[in-house]
């Protein structure tokens, strides 16, 4: 991913930054700029998770995506925020040990590597609680 | 509005076919439909494709106006073409575009096709190009792939509803038993329970087995009003409902992640639109990119019960001569991927079971088929419904 392209939502994969819509009083990770229940009626400000979720499913990949695959096998799962919204993730875990509905925490962690530039990304992966 | 007709159709073999090119390939499928349809050029009005990512597979964009150059349509007759995309439902969505045109009365024969060139580039730069039908910048970024999205629905699905192993492999089973006896399919090879589920894992709990492959193909039919198609052919196809339906690009904010509400609310529409449930159809081409998918597509259009589509598919129900016969053409698994053509490639294969032209494939009596054809993990969904009688 180009380094613009990354850097617009720095801040909000650094630090699980997302929206929260002050009209319905909803929570979005990733960060939403129009709140898709209200529309045009929505306000929108920024607000910080806390990070505490639980693993909603979760996945082994054996056959990385480009660019991960130094990592395999890794696990991926979908993490649901305590405010309510959900999230994809790699969960940092023997992936033996993994369930659906284990309590998981952010970590900050290197995501991967930009094929041509070779440039190091970072982001919130999750760990087991 | 006017009633539309399917009055030709053709298939290009699907496979890794690396001595044939894009444009070759879709010439085929086009000058197949024309002639199965006994339509010349000039009488074409328009014409429609389906193609996910020239851009990326083949680095050539702009893939409506070479069709139209390499079909002879654009030097002297200048018929329009347009592209259309929406990942792997570009071949249905270029159906239902093609649909509007002609019953909206703008248009009388119109060209609808499909096609995918995937295996000029290795098959890791090929998962990267249809990783992009997901969310590049929340579920990419993450090392996300295709199978690892389509493997968290699987494993959610095995935890709420007991869903197994050996019923996804099923699917696949079936699938290839179907693809031995259809002449353009990618594979011609039975395969066992114990097949897929000793082949390699991708994304746990899919094996490779579980997947569909990396295909080249194209597929066309030529749509006419169904006033004048008995002009053409003594056995149109008429289209009874077209839908499509939209849902989050990120599995993560799906409302249910073994759901795709968008399959669910197509398929309401179009029986709606076609004043017909899931009991009045015949036979039925769903989108099955991955085994689990096939699962969640008969439950999601409403063939059987939420959570019921493993045990359904285990007891043989969705077999050429069970309840209600899934993916005859052998699937995407068994036939075939190539992600532009899937869509249109399904409403020939139905068509093709509507004329009791299927051969060991036949459906016995077959007279109304559906179509479902998926767009990445479920934010697009386009339905067909298909009928022998108008
Ligand atoms: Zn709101």
């Amino acid at each position: 991913m180009s380094v613009p392209r990354f850097w617009r939502k720095q801040v909000a994969r650094y630090n699980l930054i997302g929206t929260h819509c002050t009209n319905c009083k909803t929570y979005y990770y990733p960060p939403r700029s129009m709140c898709p229940k209200c529309r045009r009626d929505g306000k929108t400000e920024n607000y910080k998770f806390s990070g505490r979720g639980e693993v909603l499913t979760y996945t082994v990949i054996h056959t990385a995506a480009e660019g991960f695959e130094k990592q395999t096998p890794y696990v991926l799962g979908i993490v649901k925020l305590e405010e309510g919204p959900s999230l994809t993730s790699q969960i940092i875990a023997d992936p033996g040990t993994m369930k659906i509905g284990m309590k998981v925490r952010p970590v900050f962690r290197k995501l991967g590597e930009s094929g041509e530039k070779g440039m190091i990304y970072y982001g919130t992966k999750f760990v087991p609680e | 509005m006017r009633d539309v007709a399917i009055i030709g159709i053709k298939t290009t073999r699907f496979g890794e076919n690396w001595d044939i090119s894009l444009r070759d390939t879709i010439t085929e499928a086009g000058v197949g439909a024309l002639e199965d349809a006994g339509v010349t050029g000039e009488e074409i009005d328009a014409i429609i494709v389906g193609n996910m990512s020239g851009g990326q597979f083949i680095e050539q964009e702009h893939i409506g106006a070479l069709i139209a150059d390499y079909a002879g349509l654009a030097k002297e007759l200048h018929v329009p073409a347009t592209r259309v995309e929406a990942a792997c439902a570009s071949g249905g969505l270029a159906l239902r575009q093609g649909i509007h045109a002609v019953a909206s009365g703008l248009e009388d024969i119109v060209v609808a096709a499909g096609v995918e060139k995937m295996t000029d580039i290795s098959s890791s730069s090929a998962s990267t190009a249809l990783a992009a039908a997901a969310d590049r910048e929340w579920e990419g970024i993450m090392g996300a792939t295709f199978p690892g999205l389509y493997a968290m629905i699987a494993r959610l699905h095995m935890h709420k509803y007991g869903t197994t192993s050996e019923q996804l492999a099923q699917v696949a089973v079936k699938n290839h038993a179907n693809g031995v006896h259809n002449p353009i399919a990618q594979y011609h090879n039975k395969i066992s329970v114990d097949d897929v589920l000793r082949s390699i894992m991708v994304a746990d709990p899919l094996h490779i087995f579980d997947c569909s492959p990396i295909t080249d193909g194209a597929a066309a039919v030529i749509l006419a009003p169904a006033d004048i198609a008995h002009k053409y052919t003594d056995t149109p196809v008429y289209v009874k409902a077209t839908s499509q339906a939209s849902d989050t690009i990120a599995l993560h904010d799906r409302k249910d992640i073994t759901t795709l509400a968008a399959t669910v609310e197509a398929g309401k529409r179009a029986f709606r639109m076609a004043k017909l449930t899931p009991g009045d159809i015949d036979l039925v081409e769903v989108h099955d990119c991955f085994t689990i998918a096939e699962i969640c597509a008969i439950e999601d259009l409403g063939f059987v019960k939420k959570g019921e589509g493993g045990k359904f598919t285990e007891e043989g129900n969705t077999a050429i001569d069970g309840k209600i016969p899934v993916n005859t053409s052998g699937g995407l698994k068994s036939c075939g991927h190539p992600v532009g053509a899937t869509g249109i490639k399904q409403a020939a294969e139905i068509v093709e079971q509507l004329r009791g032209d299927a051969g060991k494939r036949q459906v016995n009596g077959a007279e109304i088929g559906m179509t479902h054809n998926v767009g990445g993990s479920g934010a697009t969904a386009v339905v067909h419904i298909l009928s022998r009688n108008r």
